[in-house]
């Protein structure tokens, strides 16, 4: 009888849902796609830099929200990324093998065949690099844990910064080719418009937030919610943490090094100052801010941190200044007055609200 | 030239192995120093400290202008002393506010909470990145150029030990620390609050069932690490000249590694570590590209974490 009554509660609400949810989810789609064709090529380009914050801050939030391990070295993935695409398109490398040593040619045409191809390899060369510096350091307490990845980051930039002969040092790689889509005698070549990086970018955010929905619900997700409120007890209870853990890094780092791939060819550069700390901490706020372990919450966050300053600085030239300065404090007060975020993930707020502590 | 041990040691090490080794204490005197503050911390709170790198810069910029308040010129004898004396006091003084500030905003809440560890963490980056900012935007003060230090201290050589010169500015801070170090051991070892760090980094529910105030033990923790980052930022601030809002950021990690090295939580562990992480950077950057010297503490401190992740001397609050 109540179960009967519990199942037509179910069955009503999940309708419910089902037709508020259309209406508006349609809508949402709609406007994601025609937004950008109304705006200036400045603001269309800020939506690019959120969606590429998004994909990032999604993949992050996998390590952070879902896996409860701090990665504070996030960024060195995301480098891979970009100077995988880099040194194979553009690189001394690439330069010496087909034209010989000292001739700055553009690249060979092929690599425009193979772009897609490129985005697979940015993401394989991110994932060995997760599971690298996961392996072994995925056994240490979680604070540990924090200032090994930071280390981890720190040393891919100085590498990148020091392997002069595949890296060009701190002058960074130039003139790395735009994508270029070649399907069935269709040719499509990206260039400096925006807006192709922003179609292009939202499949991948649509992609990855399915990827993550179902990771959520699937074995893996349930034994990161074990390994997060209670390792220990997890391990007891059979679910392999380590490996678990790992898969975790791993499709954090997958995601950042497909991110990399896209900025790398959008922006034609890359060098190492763009892979600092600040980076990292950039994308953790975006987490945090919008609610560890919220998928929603990821790409909430990422807007906000990447348009409200924009906006701000429109209004005030000199707020750019004063970003991380604000960053910082938004990482303190929401951990103060909303560990959950705008957008809570449920069950991580119940966690974040009250777990066994220090002292 | 003179040249040290036969076939024992590598070519690079083989000249200059001395002066090297005098930096490479000096800069592990400093590091020792700022260990000494996460070794405290996470000794009572199991917390790794992630601000006390700022904790650090801040006592640079208040040594700066201490300095440049009561120093004018170079002087000798007890007017440098005097000098010296003050804008060290200065810096633990400022550096000592930042860390009861930190404690009191970025921690305190989340502790009465019983917040996860991960907030702690995530709170202590938001305030790094909060306080090292703030010397940024503050363009009298800091903004984003190296302010230099008054060559208040002139680097001469005091004594010659192994036929090099040690000059007075590295006997200085090598002083310093061990003074600090006594002066911290003999706080902790004999002290009444001294005592009661040590119970609560032993167990701080029967601690607090015993009638120790944690609030006061935790205040007072932070309060000693900030006054030892303080003292170390004015002396890395005289030995390299200048501060800056990013000058804490490297010594920090350098210093955390060196706490973790020698056993985090264990006060002689953070010492040995500090010296030893000092020395092998020293010596290291003689054989290998000066580019790489950063990366060295990041291995070092991967290895022990994999091999060894209890320290030299093991975790635990002992003199």
């Amino acid at each position: 009888m109540k179960l009967a009554g519990r199942t037509e509660a179910l069955g009503t609400w999940v309708r419910g849902h089902r037709a508020a949810a259309s209406g508006p989810v349609v809508a949402g789609l709609l406007i994601v796609t025609l937004v950008p064709l109304r705006l200036s090529t400045y603001w269309q380009s800020v939506l690019v830099d959120t969606l590429l914050f998004a994909l990032l801050a999604l993949g992050l939030n996998v390590v952070v929200g879902f896996a409860g391990l701090l990665d504070l070295g996030y960024v060195a993935f995301y480098a891979i990324g970009n100077y995988a695409f880099a040194i194979v398109t553009a690189g001394t490398f690439s330069k010496a093998l087909f034209f010989g040593n000292g001739l700055h040619l553009p690249p060979p045409p092929m690599w425009h065949d193979w772009m897609w191809l490129l985005v697979l390899a940015g993401l394989v060369a991110a994932m060995v690099a997760g599971v690298v510096l996961g392996a072994p350091t995925l056994r240490l307490r979680g604070d540990y844990l924090a200032i090994v990845t930071l280390g981890f980051g720190e040393i891919v930039r100085i590498s990148a910064r020091n392997f002069d002969s595949i890296t060009v040092g701190p002058r960074g790689i130039t003139a790395i080719p735009h994508p270029e889509l070649h399907l069935f005698g269709w040719h499509y070549a990206f260039g400096l418009d925006p807006r192709p990086y922003y179609y292009l970018l939202l499949v991948l955010v649509a992609l990855m937030v399915g990827v993550v929905v179902r990771l959520d619900r699937s074995r893996i997700g349930r034994a990161w919610v074990a390994i997060r409120e209670d390792e220990l007890a997890a391990a007891a209870m059979g679910v392999p943490t380590v490996r678990m853990k790992l898969w975790a890094f791993a499709i954090g780092a997958s995601t950042a090094g497909v991110a990399g791939v896209v900025q790398a060819s959008r922006v034609n550069f890359v060098s190492p100052d763009g892979f600092t700390l600040l980076t990292s901490i950039f994308i953790l706020s975006m987490v945090v801010l919008g609610g560890m372990g919220n998928i929603w919450g990821s790409i909430v966050g990422a807007g906000v941190i990447v348009i409200v300053p924009e906006v701000i600085r429109r209004a005030i030239p000199s707020f750019q200044q004063y970003r991380f300065l604000v960053f910082g404090a938004v990482l303190v007060v929401v951990m103060i007055f909303r560990p959950q975020g705008l957008i809570p993930s449920r069950r991580r707020a119940m966690e974040l609200e009250t777990a066994d502590a220090p002292v | 030239m003179r040249q040290l041990g036969g076939r024992a040691l590598p070519d690079c090490l083989r000249t200059g192995f001395w002066p090297h080794a005098f930096d490479g204490l000096t800069l592990g005197s400093i590091y020792a120093m700022i260990a000494l503050g996460y070794t405290m911390v996470y000794g009572v709170l199991q917390l790794i400290n992630f601000a006390h790198s700022e904790v650090f810069m801040v006592g640079t910029f208040a040594g700066l202008y201490a300095l440049k308040a009561v120093g004018s010129g170079p002087e000798g004898g007890l007017v440098l002393a005097g000098v010296m004396g003050t804008a060290m006091l200065a810096a633990m003084g400022a550096s000592g506010l930042t860390a009861l500030a930190l404690e009191r905003i970025a921690y305190r809440p989340l502790r009465k909470r019983g917040a996860p560890r991960l907030s702690y963490l995530i709170s202590a980056i938001g305030s790094s990145l909060f306080l090292s900012n703030l010397f940024f935007v503050l363009n009298p003060i800091g903004g984003p150029a190296p302010r230099p230090y008054p060559q208040v201290m002139v680097r001469r050589t005091a004594f010659t030990l192994f036929g090099y010169g040690v000059s007075n500015q590295q006997l200085l801070i090598v002083g310093t620390m061990i003074v600090m170090y006594a002066a911290l051991d003999r706080f902790v070892m004999s002290s009444h609050t001294g005592r009661g760090i040590r119970a609560v980094a032993e167990d701080p529910e029967t601690a607090g069932m015993m009638g120790v105030n944690i609030n006061r033990i935790v205040v007072a923790t932070f309060l000693v690490g900030g006054l030892m980052a303080g003292a170390a930022g004015s002396l890395y601030g005289i030995y390299f000249g200048q501060a800056r809002f990013d000058i804490g950021f490297i010594p920090g990690i350098k210093a955390f590694t060196a706490a973790v090295l020698g056993g985090i939580g264990n006060i002689r562990g953070a010492v040995l570590g500090g010296l030893l992480l000092g020395l092998l950077e020293s010596l290291g950057v003689t054989c290998i590209r000066s580019d790489w010297q950063d990366v060295i503490a990041f291995l070092v401190l991967v290895a022990v974490l994999m091999f060894r992740p209890s320290g030299l001397l093991g975790e635990a609050v002992r003199g």
